[in-house]
C-alpha cells in the first residue's frame, strides 16, 4: 500500500437545525482506503459512521449540512471541492453505494435491467446489447441464478437477499474503485447475511476494488475487514489493524463493544413446574382467493402444525429465517390473528373465545414487538403507554395506585421514573424498547411473547437488554416464548428450543443440547451463518 | 439518525390554528414539541397567518352584530332608571307612550317622550338592524350610499327633517337594498350567519365523516366494501337539484338547511380518514394495544384517530368555504334562507336584479371574495403546518 486510494482529512460535519443551531454529526475525523483494501467502520447508531460515508459522496442534505473542515481526497482530487457536475460524474462510476434497507433502495416500478441499465447509461453510454450484456455479467457475478430470465422481474419479485445483489451488481456495474457498503447486511436474515459478506468478499478479491464496509456488528467487520475505524458520538476512538483491534483493544470504548456479546446463562428447563401454555398441532393457514368470485383456491401456510410445550419460568426460543412462521406462532398464541388447534393457558382453553371473552386473559400473556419505533404510540406520554392496560385490567384502581405501578416498572427495567412525562421519540432505540417492556411486565403477566425485541438495537444495547430480560425472569418467575433470528440472543436465554421453517418444527429440544449436536441441515446452517458467518450449501436455506 | 438531529424545537407559547389540538392540556408542562414545530410553520406562511387574525377580528365583531348595527339603543336612561333594550324588549308605555306595543326607538315620538323626561339614549354606531327600514329615504329604494347623494337628491328629506344638508342625514354608508334596509347592517348580520354556518355544516360534516370513514378503515372487511359502494352511489346522485327539491318542499330555516346539506358533505373526509385508519391499524403499537385487551372503540378514538386528524385538519378550512359557498348559492337561487333573513347571496340576487345599483352587487362580491380569501389563505397556512415534510424536516 503505498498512496491510500482515498484520504479523509480532519473531515467535519455539522447539521443546521431551526433557530439557529447547529449539532456536530462528525468530528474531525481522518483515515484512509487504499487500493484493494477493504476497512470496516464501527459504531453504535448515532455515531456518525453513515454521515461520514454519505458525505464521502456528498449525499447529504446541503445546505442544512456541512462541512466546517476537512478535506477527501480521492485519487488526488478533493471531493468537498468538487462541482455538482464533476461529482456526478464520480458517484455511480469511481466511488458506488449499497444501502442498508434493500425493500426500498430499488424502485418498485422499473424492472432490474432497466434499473441496472440506467446507470450503464450515465456513465458509460452504453444501450442495446452491450447494456443487456453487461447486466447479465454483474448479475451473474452477483450471483443472481440464470440471470439472462431474470432482467424482466420487478422488485417484488425477488427476495430480500436477491434484492441486495441486485443492488450490489448496480453497484459493480462500471467496476467502480470504492464500494461503499452502509449496513448492507443489518436488514437481512443470517443466513442471507453471511451469503452476502461472502459475496462481497469474493467479489473484491476478483476485482480488486477498495471496500468500506459500515457495521455495528463486530462479527462481521472480524470476518471481512483488514482495518477496523471505532466510532463513537461523531470521532474515530481508535483505528488500527483488524488483528490488532481484536487481540488488544486500547479504547475502552472498543473493549466494551468487544464483550457486548450477550453471555449465554439460560433459564435451566423446568421439568416438573407447572405447564403454562400448550399447543397442539397449532395452524395459522392464510387463503389464497382468486377469480371474481374471490373462491379459495389455496393456503399460506404461515404456521402448518405447531406444537409446543411451556413450563413455569423457563424460556422457549424459537428461532427460524424470516419467512418460517416464527412471528405468525407468536400472535396466533396470543389470539391476535385468528388459527386452527386448541391452545392451553394454564388450563383454559383460549381457542374460540371472543375478544371479549379474551380479555381476561391478557392480563397474563403478553408481548414485547420487535420495533421499538413502531411499538409505542408517538402521541402518548411513557406514563399514559405504560397505565394503558392497567386501565383495561384494574378499571377501579385509583389514579395514585396506577401511577405507583408505572413508576415501579419503570424502575425496574432500569428507566428514570421521572421521564414518564416524556413522550417515545424523545428517548433512544434501547430505552424505547424498555419502554415497551415495562408495558408488558406492569401487568405482572406471568407469561410474555418477545418478539425479536433486540433485532433492531445495537450490540451493547442487546446484551442490556438480554440482562433485564433474564433479570425480569429471575424476579417475577416469567415464562418466556423467545422469538428470534439471531441465535447469540436466544443461546443466551433459552432453556429450550423450536427450530422452524416454512411454518413447520424442523427440530425441538433441550437447547444445550441443540446447539451441541444440531441434527438436521438446516439447523446446522443456521448455527454456522450466526456464529461463524458461513455460508451453507445451496438449497438448505432461503436465497 | 437523521430523525433525531432536528429534535430540538425553540420555546414558544402557542395557540393552534382555530385554536384546535393544541391547546395545552392543564397539567402538561410544555405543549408538544410536535404542535410547537406546526404553530412555528403556520406561522411562517405570513399571508395565512394574518389572514387568520383578520378573519378571527371580522368574525369576533360580526359575533357583536347586535351592539354595532341595531335600531335599539344600548342603553335607555328614562326617569332615573336604566333600560338596556339590546337585551329587554320594552313596551312603550314604559316611557309613557300609548301602546302595549314594543318600544320602536327609531320613532321619532318615543325618542321625543325620553328626551321630554330628561331621558338620555346610547346608540351602536349603526342605528339600523338587518330588518330596519329606512323610512326618510331621499330616493326610491335601492337608494345609493348617502356619502354619493347630490344635495338636491336630499332635498325633500332636509326639508321635511329641518335639517342643513346630505351631510346630516342619517348615514346609509353602503346605501340600502330594494326595501330601504341598510346594506352594511345586512352585510354584518350575512357575514356572521355564513360563518357560523359554514362552522356547524363543518364541524358535524367532519363528526360524521370521520366517524364513518374511522369505521370502515378500521374494520375492513364486508363493513368496507358495502359503505363504500353505498358512498359512490350516494355521491353520483346530482346533488343540487335535490337540494332544491327538498328545499321547495320544507320550510327551509337555518337548522333545515344545515340538514339537508349535510346530506352530502359528510362524504368528503371519509375516503381521507377511511385511508388513514387502514394504514394505521396495522401499526405495531396498534397491536399491541390489543395485545393488552385495549377496546376497538379506545383504540380507534385514543390511537388512531390523532394520525386521521392531521389529514382531517388540513381538509377542514376548505371543507369551511365550500360550506359558506353552498349557502351562498342556495340562498341567490332564492332556495336558502327564509326571506328577510340578511344573506350574502340574497344581496347578490338583488345586485343581479337592480343593476342600476352597483353598490348592491359591489358589495356583496368583495365581501365574499373576502372571506372566501381569507378562508383559502388560512386553509393554506394550515396544510403547511401539517405538512409532514416540514414537521419533520
Amino acid at each position: 500500500m503505498t498512496e491510500p486510494l482515498l484520504s479523509i482529512r480532519d473531515l467535519a460535519v455539522a447539521f443546521r437545525h431551526g433557530g439557529g443551531q447547529e449539532t456536530l454529526a462528525v468530528d474531525r475525523v481522518s483515515f484512509d482506503i487504499g487500493t484493494g483494501e477493504t476497512v470496516g467502520l464501527v459504531g453504535e447508531s448515532g455515531s456518525g459512521k453513515s454521515v461520514t460515508a454519505l458525505s464521502i459522496l456528498k449525499l447529504l442534505p446541503y445546505p442544512t449540512a456541512r462541512h466546517p473542515s476537512g478535506s477527501v481526497v480521492f485519487k488526488g482530487r478533493d471531493l468537498l471541492r468538487l462541482s455538482e457536475r464533476d461529482m456526478r460524474r464520480v458517484r455511480g462510476d469511481d466511488i458506488t453505494i449499497v444501502f442498508q434497507e434493500p425493500m426500498t433502495s430499488l424502485n418498485p416500478l422499473h424492472t432490474i435491467e432497466k434499473q441496472i441499465g440506467e446507470i450503464l447509461l450515465l456513465h458509460r453510454g452504453l444501450t442495446g446489447e452491450p447494456a443487456r450484456r453487461r447486466t447479465v455479467e454483474v448479475l451473474a457475478q452477483v450471483g443472481i441464478p440464470d440471470p439472462q430470465s431474470r432482467l424482466g422481474s420487478y422488485p417484488h419479485q425477488l427476495s430480500g437477499g436477491q434484492r441486495q445483489r441486485v443492488m450490489i451488481a448496480m453497484a459493480l456495474a462500471n467496476e467502480p474503485d470504492l464500494l461503499i457498503a452502509d449496513e448492507p447486511t443489518t436488514a437481512l436474515d443470517v443466513t442471507v447475511q453471511a451469503q452476502i459478506i461472502e459475496l462481497l468478499r469474493d467479489i473484491k478479491k476478483r476485482l480488486g476494488m477498495s471496500l468500506l464496509f459500515i457495521t455495528h456488528d463486530l462479527g462481521i467487520v472480524r470476518k471481512i475487514a483488514d482495518r477496523v475505524c471505532v466510532m463513537k458520538e461523531g470521532r474515530i476512538v481508535e483505528q488500527g489493524a483488524v488483528e490488532r483491534i481484536f487481540a488488544a483493544p486500547e479504547h475502552p470504548y472498543t473493549r466494551a463493544l468487544l464483550v457486548a456479546e450477550p453471555k449465554p446463562d439460560p433459564a435451566p428447563p423446568q421439568p416438573d413446574a407447572p405447564m403454562v401454555l400448550e399447543t397442539t398441532d397449532l395452524k395459522v393457514w392464510f387463503p389464497i382467493k382468486r377469480g371474481v368470485l374471490r373462491r379459495v383456491v389455496g393456503h399460506i401456510k404461515a404456521v402448518d402444525g405447531v406444537s409446543i410445550a411451556l413450563r413455569k419460568g423457563e424460556t422457549l426460543g424459537v428461532v427460524g429465517e424470516s419467512g418460517s412462521g416464527k412471528t405468525s406462532l407468536g400472535l396466533a398464541i396470543l389470539r391476535l390473528i385468528s388459527s386452527d388447534g386448541p391452545i392451553v393457558f394454564m388450563g383454559n382453553k383460549l381457542q374460540g373465545l371472543r375478544f371479549r371473552e379474551m380479555r381476561p386473559f391478557r392480563r397474563d400473556m403478553q408481548i414485547v414487538f420487535q420495533d421499538p419505533y413502531g411499538s409505542l404510540s408517538p402521541r402518548l406520554s411513557v406514563a399514559e403507554i405504560i397505565k394503558e392496560g392497567l386501565k383495561v385490567h384494574h378499571p377501579r384502581m385509583a389514579e395514585r395506585e396506577r401511577d405507583e405501578r408505572v413508576i415501579r416498572a419503570l424502575a425496574d427495567v432500569g428507566l428514570d421514573p421521572a421521564t414518564r412525562f416524556r413522550f417515545p421519540h424523545e428517548f433512544s432505540g434501547g430505552q424505547r424498547q424498555r419502554i415497551a417492556v415495562a408495558r408488558a411486565v406492569v401487568l405482572e403477566p406471568s407469561f410474555v411473547v418477545l418478539d425479536e425485541p433486540t433485532s433492531a438495537l445495537d450490540m451493547l444495547i442487546q446484551s442490556q437488554m438480554v440482562d433485564l430480560l433474564r433479570d425480569l425472569q429471575k424476579r417475577r418467575n416469567l415464562t418466556y416464548l423467545f422469538i428470534s433470528h439471531d441465535l447469540r440472543v436466544v443461546a443466551a436465554l433459552a432453556s429450550r428450543l423450536v427450530v422452524m421453517q416454512q411454518g413447520k418444527v424442523v427440530e425441538a429440544g433441550e437447547a444445550a443440547e441443540l446447539f451441541r449436536h444440531p441434527k438436521s441441515d438446516y439447523t446446522r446452517a443456521l448455527f454456522a451463518a450466526a456464529f461463524n458467518l458461513e455460508t451453507a450449501p445451496a438449497g438448505v436455506v432461503a436465497q | 439518525m437523521e430523525a433525531r438531529l432536528g429534535a430540538q424545537t425553540p420555546d414558544t407559547t402557542a395557540v393552534g390554528p382555530l385554536g384546535l389540538a393544541v391547546l395545552p392540556a392543564a397539567r402538561r408542562v410544555a405543549l408538544s414539541p410536535l404542535a410547537m414545530r406546526r404553530w412555528q410553520n403556520f406561522k411562517t406562511n405570513r399571508r395565512g397567518y394574518w389572514s387568520f387574525w383578520i378573519f378571527i377580528v371580522l368574525f369576533v365583531i360580526s359575533l357583536g352584530a347586535e351592539f354595532i348595527a341595531n335600531d335599539k339603543p344600548l342603553y335607555v336612561r328614562y326617569d332615573g332608571k336604566s333600560y338596556f333594550p339590546v337585551f329587554f324588549t320594552y313596551p312603550e308605555t314604559a316611557f309613557g307612550g300609548d301602546f302595549e306595543t314594543a318600544a320602536d326607538y327609531r320613532d321619532p315620538y318615543v325618542q321625543k317622550l325620553i328626551a321630554d323626561k330628561g331621558g338620555s339614549m346610547i346608540w351602536p354606531p349603526i342605528r339600523y338592524s338587518y330588518d330596519t327600514h329606512n323610512l326618510d329615504l331621499p330616493t326610491p329604494a335601492p337608494s345609493p350610499p348617502t356619502w354619493l347623494l347630490s344635495e338636491a337628491q336630499c332635498k325633500p328629506v332636509v326639508e321635511r327633517k329641518h335639517l342643513h344638508g346630505c351631510r346630516d342625514l342619517e348615514y346609509n354608508w353602503l346605501g340600502t337594498d330594494d326595501q330601504g334596509r341598510d346594506v352594511l347592517a345586512r352585510l354584518i348580520y350575512g357575514f356572521r350567519i355564513s360563518v357560523l354556518f359554514g362552522l356547524v355544516l363543518t364541524v358535524v360534516s367532519s363528526i360524521i365523516g370521520v366517524a364513518a370513514g374511522a369505521v370502515q378503515g378500521y374494520f375492513g372487511g364486508w363493513t368496507d366494501l358495502l359503505f363504500q359502494r353505498f358512498i359512490e352511489i350516494w355521491t353520483s346522485v346530482p346533488e343540487l337539484y335535490l337540494l332544491l327539491i327538498i328545499s321547495s318542499v320544507l320550510v327551509p330555516g337555518f337548522f333545515v338547511l344545515l340538514g339537508i346539506l349535510l346530506l352530502f358533505s359528510w362524504v368528503r373526509l371519509v375516503g381521507l380518514v377511511r385511508a388513514e385508519f387502514l394504514r394505521g391499524r396495522n401499526f405495531e403499537y396498534i397491536m399491541a394495544a390489543r395485545a393488552l385487551g385495549v377496546s376497538n372503540a379506545v383504540i380507534m378514538f385514543r390511537h388512531l384517530l390523532p394520525n386521521a386528524m392531521v389529514a382531517t385538519m388540513t381538509f377542514v378550512p376548505f371543507i369551511m368555504s365550500s360550506s359558506v359557498m353552498t349557502l351562498t348559492a342556495l340562498d341567490f337561487l332564492g332556495f336558502g334562507l327564509p326571506p328577510g333573513s340578511p344573506s350574502l347571496g340574497e344581496l347578490l340576487s338583488q345586485g343581479k336584479a337592480n343593476v342600476q345599483a352597483p353598490w348592491l352587487g359591489l358589495t356583496g362580491f368583495f365581501s365574499l371574495a373576502l372571506m372566501l380569501s381569507l378562508l383559502i389563505f388560512v386553509g393554506e397556512a394550515v396544510r403547511d403546518a401539517f405538512d409532514p415534510r416540514k414537521t419533520y424536516a
